[in-house]
């Protein structure tokens, strides 16, 4: 049971990061109804950007991640406005094709020996890790630290998008495109928004993942960010909760099938998940389906 | 059809047929002189592999209009299927080959009809995640394969297969592919998967099955991705489960996009030329530069998606591959 | 047998959540009619061809076609039945030939296989070029023939509406000859300029008459409807209003109320 316990913690810190990266996914899908499949890797530069604020500039733990933040908003808005916008009309596989492209670039790109190089490296700690015991349990400070800021990260984004006034043209937007745009949003400049938040997110993601999991290198975008997008798709994608539902349960079938079952085969059951959601409910767990116009 | 023009088009055969020989003469006195060493003869072999791989995917994609990125899944069912054969009856003959081509062209039509069935109904880009995944988990079954058939190897790779694949193997098969391809597409049957890349609701307003239309094109797509990798098993004489990741399918992707959508003549000229440019310049560059091939060809599939989005032959054929009807 | 209507609807109900865009729904239609539904926008009209051709399963109500019921039936089983329609936003295989577009539409009845096909056996190339002249005669009747060989979407917008009505006609007929086909035609004039809409009128009557057809049709231009349908179904909100000869619709209170709304409906 103790175990058990101690499992579903770790799932959680798991989901937690796996969350920051779905959000990305699903804001983006939900307003230009693209998987941008450079997410992933946007998350991998926001833990490089960290990793040398922490080790290189001797940045507090704080303000790094606000510059590894800041750093993959600007990446993802150049992102957009390079490679997606001169796509904005085009079919869907097009844009879909190009993120895969942008995708590769990114990796390939920084694995340059001038840039990060395609080596592993360790991760430096911004402090010691302690460990707490309750009963069986274990808690580390590390832990604590994911959770608190995933979690803080997410209401911070709840009230954006919910309170201020760009936050709301968002939602309209994702809504209905043409009409927002005929109550005057502009909506070049929410895309803009969409992408920077939604990378500062993932940015955040990646510093979270360095110091939980300390080893980083210029692949390390692909399998999380994949299973963010799984993630995003299972609760429902274009919705807010339904990512952070979706990375929960991600983090926690993949922590789950790595104690019980084998962790060869994590990657292997994240992806039936999904197979399984898109085959049964294909709007996600919090989605409503809709009828296809003929 | 007038009797001169039909004369014309025999005689035109007969020059393709007679340039393909003399192509294979030429290449097989330049191998076996050694002019052409034994590193280049695998990487022209290679270049073969996937040329039948990727005319497969532009089954799928390019004329069914189902977009996959599961491929190298296929690729790797083939290859595995035929090595695991094979290496356990211990054939050493390459004529014995033409049953691990076999077997591994068919388990891999198998598999893509039974995952093909229930995951062609999805659309678009639900669809390129749910290939993504399966390839995905195909990936990790072949990682843990060794479990079961401890020969396979599982994520130590699979070691002694017998080299049987030659270069009069890759060539036969190379132009049985491109025959197929190019007889099925100019058929009813063939017009049929087109429609449904077309507009799917109208194909079914004309009587067009789609479902079934899909999984045909899923299927001999996918048996010619088994059947390449079943070559690449026996070119290389080792299969590792990474040589089948997602990256592999993108590769194949790549080479169906540059050399256009629904275009034969595109995907034979953009695969030898991607392999020949990717592993022959391995030899010919320095290694600092080496490593932009692999940026810069990211970043050619983003321009083309940007300026060309169906690829440089998209839609258009060499003369020969043409069929019949064209008024021009 | 020989009075057994073929198309028979009964009671077909067509919900989306509490909209209720088709609601109870009656109709038959004889061998050999030429019947329009017409209607304001949002009438229902559409989703009945949606119903009748497969696209939309009803919520709940019956579609028997020469007795049969279709209702459960795929769209393309209901095509291959012959019943065969066009779109009111045209829908051709826009980048594929004209001749191309008519010979998809003769796809199910060319009876040979995947590998007739790829070994181009004798039976292929003789079937492939009975379509192909069949899809050529088809063409010069619709006089597009001059145009065969040019990509579809790139015709002007009057000859891809001709294109579309050629290719459902493919699919309807060619089937047994002495059975009946229905073509479904969603607003075939629309967007036509007023000549355009005389030679579709006059192209209309004919292959009703040469092809032996029912055919039923969507249209918003009256000119269209009171000029060659015999019988007219008007629609509001779901629901059948009034039905009859052209000439008494055009003077039915209920109908001139559901285009124009009543003196006290003000909107």
């Amino acid at each position: 049971m103790a175990y058990l316990l101690q499992q579903i913690i770790n799932g959680l810190q798991l989901g937690s990061v796996y969350a920051l990266i779905a959000l990305g996914y699903t804001l983006v899908y939900g307003i230009i109804r693209l998987i941008n499949f450079a997410h992933g890797d946007v998350f991998m530069i926001g833990a490089y950007l960290g990793f040398y604020a922490i080790l290189r500039f001797n940045l507090p733990f704080p303000v790094a991640l606000i510059f590894a933040m800041l750093g993959c908003a600007v990446i993802g808005i150049v992102i957009e406005k390079l490679a997606y916008r001169p796509l904005r009309n085009a079919p869907r596989i097009a844009c879909l094709i190009t993120a895969l492209g942008v995708s590769l670039f990114l990796e390939n790109f920084t694995s340059l020996k001038f840039l990060f190089g395609p080596n592993y490296l360790a991760y430096p700690r911004p402090f010691a890790v302690v460990n707490y015991n309750i009963g069986s349990l274990t808690i580390s400070n590390i832990q604590i630290l994911v959770f608190v800021i995933a979690i803080l990260l997410m209401i911070l984004l709840q009230i954006f998008v919910t309170k201020t006034k760009t936050g709301m043209a968002m939602r309209a937007v994702a809504y209905d495109k043409s009409t927002a745009q005929l109550m005057g949003i502009n909506i070049d400049y929410i895309i803009t928004i969409t992408f920077g938040v939604g990378s500062a997110l993932a940015g955040a993601g990646g510093v979270l993942f360095g110091i939980a999991y300390p080893q980083i290198h210029p692949f390390m975008g692909i399998m999380p960010g994949l299973k963010a997008f799984v993630a995003a798709v299972l609760g429902g994608i274009g919705i807010i909760p339904g990512a952070m539902l979706g990375a929960g349960i991600m983090g926690m079938v993949e922590v789950l099938t790595s104690a019980y079952i084998s962790s060869t085969m994590r990657d292997a059951i994240a992806f039936l998940v999904l197979l399984i959601v898109l085959l049964i409910k294909p709007a996600g767990l919090l989605g409503k389906s809709s009828i296809e116009k003929v | 059809m007038t009797s001169i023009s039909n004369i014309k088009k025999q005689t035109s055969k007969i020059k393709i047929i007679l340039l393909v020989i003399l192509f294979y003469i030429v290449l097989q006195l330049l191998m076996s002189a050694q002019i052409i060493n034994p590193y280049w003869q695998q990487i022209i072999c290679y270049a073969g592999v996937m040329t039948i791989s990727a005319l497969g995917l532009n089954l799928i994609y390019g004329f069914t209009g189902q977009f996959s990125l599961g491929h190298a899944a296929f690729f790797g069912i083939g290859a595995y299927t035929s090595a695991f054969i094979i290496k356990s009856a211990n054939f050493s003959n390459p004529l014995l080959l033409i049953i691990g081509l076999i077997a591994g062209c068919i388990l891999a039509g198998i598999i893509a009809l039974l995952i093909g069935l229930p995951i062609l109904r999805l659309r678009s880009d639900y669809l390129a995640i749910a290939t993504l995944g399966f390839g995905i988990i195909v990936k990790v079954l072949f990682d843990n394969a060794d479990a079961v058939f401890p020969v396979l190897g599982g994520s130590r790779g699979m070691v002694g297969i017998p080299q049987l694949t030659t270069f009069t193997w890759v060539l036969v098969i190379v132009i049985l592919a491109v025959l197929i391809l190019r007889n099925l597409i100019n058929s009813a049957p063939g017009r049929a998967l087109v429609s449904v890349r077309e507009d799917e609701i109208a194909s079914e307003a004309v009587g067009v099955n789609t479902t079934k239309y899909k999984t045909l094109g899923f299927v001999i797509g996918s048996m010619f991705a088994g059947i390449a990798g079943a070559l690449y098993a026996h070119l290389y004489a080792f299969l590792h489960p990474q040589n089948f990741d997602f990256l592999k399918s993108i590769d194949v992707l790549l080479i169906v996009v540059l050399g256009g959508m629904a275009s034969i003549s595109g995907t034979l000229i953009a695969a030898v030329v991607w392999v020949l440019i990717l592993e022959g310049l391995r030899v010919v560059l320095p290694e600092a530069v080496l490593d932009w091939r692999l940026v810069i060809y990211p970043l050619l599939l983003i321009l083309i998606m940007i300026f060309k989005p169906t690829g440089i032959f998209g839609g258009k054929e060499f003369k020969f591959l043409h069929y019949g009807d064209k008024n021009e | 047998m020989n009075n057994q209507p073929v198309l028979q609807i009964t009671q077909l109900s067509r919900y989306f959540g509490g909209l209720k865009a088709v609601s109870d729904f009656d109709m038959a239609i004889a061998k050999g009619e030429l019947v329009g539904l017409i209607g304001p926008n949002g009438a229902g009209k559409t989703t009945v061809f949606n119903l009748i051709t497969g696209m939309y399963k009803p919520t709940s109500g019956s579609i028997k076609y020469l007795g049969e019921e279709i209702s459960n039936f795929k769209p393309h089983q209901i095509a291959q039945k012959g019943i065969t329609r066009t779109f009111q936003n045209i829908r051709l295989f826009a980048s594929l030939s004209v001749l191309d577009n008519v010979r998809i539409a003769y796809h199910y009845k060319t009876d040979y296989g995947v590998t007739d096909a790829i070994l181009h056996s004798r039976k292929f190339s003789r079937i492939e070029k009975s379509v192909q002249e069949k899809s050529m005669q088809v063409l010069k009747i619709f006089n597009l023939a001059n145009r065969a060989y040019e990509t579809a979407k790139n015709l002007p917008y009057g000859e891809q509406r001709r294109l579309e009505i050629a290719r459902a006609l493919v699919s309807a007929v060619e089937t047994n000859e002495d059975k009946p086909r229905l073509l479904l035609l969603d607003e075939p004039a629309a967007g036509m300029n007023p000549s355009e809409i005389k030679n579709l009128m006059e192209l209309i009557r004919f292959v009703h008459e040469k092809f032996n057809l029912t055919i039923l049709l969507i249209e918003h231009q009256m000119k269209v409807v009171m000029g060659i349908c015999e019988r007219v179904v008007v629609m509001d909100f779901g629901e059948i209003i009034s039905q009859g000869k052209p000439d008494a619709i055009q003077n039915d209170p209920k109908v001139i109320e559901a285009y124009l709304g009543k003196a006290t409906r003000a909107c």
